[in-house]
């Protein structure tokens, strides 16, 4: 018997090689990684999705370069010199850029500390707040440089799809992608689309 | 003799003398996008979100008096481009960070921005540093999210009579401001009982202590689009839904 069925599993192979797997990556920038937490959301979609995406740089994967891919998820904004290389090194490899959640979108919570000093923000936090005895502002080498302000992504990058929310649902989220992967424009009407 | 009618996307639409073409639409239930606009109040014509092809030319609906035979042009992908771009140099203009904001769920702004499937602010974002009026005991002012539609300013002169709030500035520089010599509204004598505490189509004027009382998934644009809700688009805050 088992002889007999493995062939078939490798012609069954071949048929879903012949439609190429997409490569889809993900990052989260200046996020709380609630937009990931959606992604998986989908719950049992996710055997769906990886039989159709192979996924390359992700938290999921632990990749931590991104490849050349067909489609890229960035959640959050960008609040330092690292999100900014990130997010370049995200649209010089993927073909289709997404921006996830209300941050990417347009720089959501992180984006609310633009109107403060950033120096005087390091200041209170590191210096002079109640309880801290002896405290430095951290410079370590490896430590990314803050932003003046929080951008959106699209500030910095064309953008192609946005999926706003805070976060999106699973359901939207999926609603997005599967309309993406089956070839049809992707749409989020009521109730998958909001802001909050 | 039969009423005199519009033809609004193809479909006749009766009218009465002195209706605008706002006024005949909203009566047959047909929704026009609109923010500066109120049922109660004498149109101004500003926010331009109501924008219709009215026999080829663009006008505001709230303001232009339907005519017989008169042929409007109003859901279409060309007028809902527009609608849509303006809705964003509104959203970058202000802070609309809509989940900090209390009134979201019930806010015309972010409804409408549904409703024309507005995804991406576009436009490079202002992030305006505008200080809250808190000293009032009734009501929080956060004028960073004021889009100008005069509302409150109608509201407090044509129907309170206190004219407590008014535009000041120009252009860019424009903005709400209070009547009282020291700027804050606790110097007037505004209520939550007036009418111009009801008005706001976004997040400016606040009830204090009742925010986010309504869960999520069953706030009023959470249950139904802004599309579908023409004859109750008089109310406007959460108190006069419930």
């Amino acid at each position: 018997m088992g002889a007999e069925r493995e062939p078939e599993r490798g012609a069954e192979r071949v048929v879903v090689g012949d439609k190429r797997k997409l490569r889809l990556a993900t990052a989260s920038l200046a996020g709380c990684f609630g937009c990931h937490m959606s992604l998986l959301d989908i719950d049992e979609r996710l055997f769906e999705l990886v039989e159709r995406v192979d996924f390359d740089r992700s938290p999921l994967t632990d990749i931590k370069h991104c490849g050349a891919c067909d489609i890229g998820l960035i959640e959050g904004g960008i609040c330092n010199a690292e999100n900014v290389h990130v997010l370049r090194e995200f649209r010089s490899h993927c073909k289709v850029l997404i921006a996830v959640g209300a941050c990417a979108v347009n720089g959501g919570l992180p984006a609310q500390r633009n109107h403060l000093d950033l120096g005087q923000c390091l200041q209170e936090i590191y210096l002079t707040a109640p309880d801290i005895v002896g405290g430095k502002i951290p410079n370590d080498p490896e430590l990314p440089l803050p932003l003046d302000k929080v951008h959106p992504i699209h500030e910095i990058v064309r953008i192609d799809y946005f999926i706003p929310g805070c976060p999106p649902s699973g359901d939207a989220i999926w609603k997005f992608l599967t309309d993406l992967l089956d070839g049809r424009t992707p749409r989020l009407g009521h109730p998958l689309l909001h802001f909050d | 003799m039969t009423q005199p009618s519009i033809l609004l996307d193809g479909l006749p639409v009766p009218f009465v003398d002195g209706q605008t073409i706002m006024d005949a639409a909203m009566a047959a239930d047909i929704f026009i996008p609109h923010l500066c606009h109120h049922p109660e109040f004498k149109p101004q014509g500003s926010c331009k979100l109501c924008t219709v092809k009215a026999n080829g030319r663009y006008v505001s609906a709230c303001t232009l008096p339907a005519r017989d035979g008169m042929e409007v042009e109003n859901n279409s992908p060309d007028l809902n481009d527009k609608r849509r771009t303006l809705l964003q140099m509104l959203f970058v203009e202000g802070n609309h960070f809509c989940p900090s904001c209390e009134k979201s769920g019930n806010c015309m702004l972010q409804a409408l921005a549904y409703e024309l499937e507005m995804l991406s602010p576009h436009f490079d974002q202002f992030y305006p540093n505008r200080a809250v009026d808190a000293s009032h005991p009734e009501v929080l002012l956060d004028f960073n999210r004021c889009i100008l539609c005069e509302l409150c300013v109608r509201a407090s002169r044509d129907v309170d009579r206190k004219s407590v709030f008014s535009l000041s500035g120009r252009g860019i520089d424009k903005h709400l401001i209070v009547n009282a010599e020291s700027g804050r509204l606790a110097d007037t004598d505004f209520s939550w009982a007036d009418k111009a505490a009801h008005v706001c189509p976004v997040g400016v004027i606040l009830k204090k202590r009742s925010g986010f009382a309504v869960p999520i998934g069953k706030r009023r644009y959470d249950v139904e689009p802004i599309g579908m809700q023409v004859e109750r688009l008089a109310a406007r805050s959460a108190d006069e839904e419930s």
